[in-house]
């Protein structure tokens, strides 16, 4: 496992970006348009990470770790944030409303879902974990 | 993290050309140059996005955010892209059927 930390400061998202799109070159057999997908998907989760600890006004970091299977890759966004319910998420009226453009938030977890193949959120009083899976093989030698 | 803001006025329009990453550190900058476009008394604005090479929901949230401004000002936003990247983030999130995307500045401010 390669874990990396970051200050929860939204100018580092950037190198979390470059952290995963490095590995998943180097490391894994993954078409150029599935590591944007990874890239977009982790920079959603790291997003919201440091929203959630913004809020929470803790100085503690968001740790971004990155492990690898057979067939598979998992990266992981741990927040020290005061933990959300996913479930909770309110809708967005349709797009064809114009009262969705009243909304400018929300996005983040439903690109997250559409992009990477498993995604799963735990989520408690003491932060939350965003575990991201692709499928895919390892790079060849 | 550098993100470029280029205006220019063409054929009647305010075109306002991104470059760079456009996430959660550098979207409150593309909000400030809009509502300064808009405050300024911009109403036709196109949004060349063909030098962005990254888009995340946070720069989504600002484009809406423009398009609301200006339609509330009787005006309006519309977009060029053509990379498959960007249109793919408009695509999942539906806001294709809310913006207009053009594949070229020249097609954008044609109308």
């Amino acid at each position: 496992m390669v874990e990396l930390e970051i200050p929860a400061e939204p100018e580092f998202v950037g190198l979390v970006r470059l952290f995963v799109s490095s590995l998943a070159t180097t490391r894994r057999e993954l078409a150029d348009d599935r590591i944007d997908d990874l890239k977009l998907a982790v920079s959603e989760a790291c997003t919201n990470a440091i929203d959630a600890h913004a809020d929470s006004a803790t100085d503690d970091r968001v740790s971004v770790s990155w492990a690898e299977g057979d067939d598979r890759l998992e990266v992981a966004v741990n927040d020290r944030g005061p933990g959300f319910d996913v479930a909770s998420i309110p809708q967005h009226p349709p797009v064809t409303d114009p009262e969705r453009l009243n909304f400018e938030r929300g996005l983040g977890i439903p690109l997250i879902r559409s992009l990477v193949d498993e995604v799963d959120f735990k989520t408690s009083e003491a932060g939350t974990t965003v575990t991201l899976v692709m499928y895919c093989g390892p790079a060849e030698e | 993290m550098d993100l470029g803001l280029d205006v220019t006025e063409q054929n009647g329009h305010t075109v306002l050309a991104v470059k760079g990453e456009v996430d959660v550190y550098t979207a409150p900058r593309l909000r400030e140059r809009l509502v300064e476009l808009v405050t300024e008394g911009k109403r036709k604005i196109v949004v060349d996005l063909e030098g962005v090479d990254f888009l995340d929901s946070t720069g989504l949230g600002v484009l809406v955010g423009g398009l609301k401004r200006l339609r509330s000002n009787d005006g309006e936003m519309s977009l060029v892209s053509t990379q498959s990247r960007i249109l793919k983030v408009f695509e999942i999130t539906g806001l294709t059927k809310v913006f207009s995307i053009h594949d070229s500045v020249e097609a954008a401010t044609a109308g």
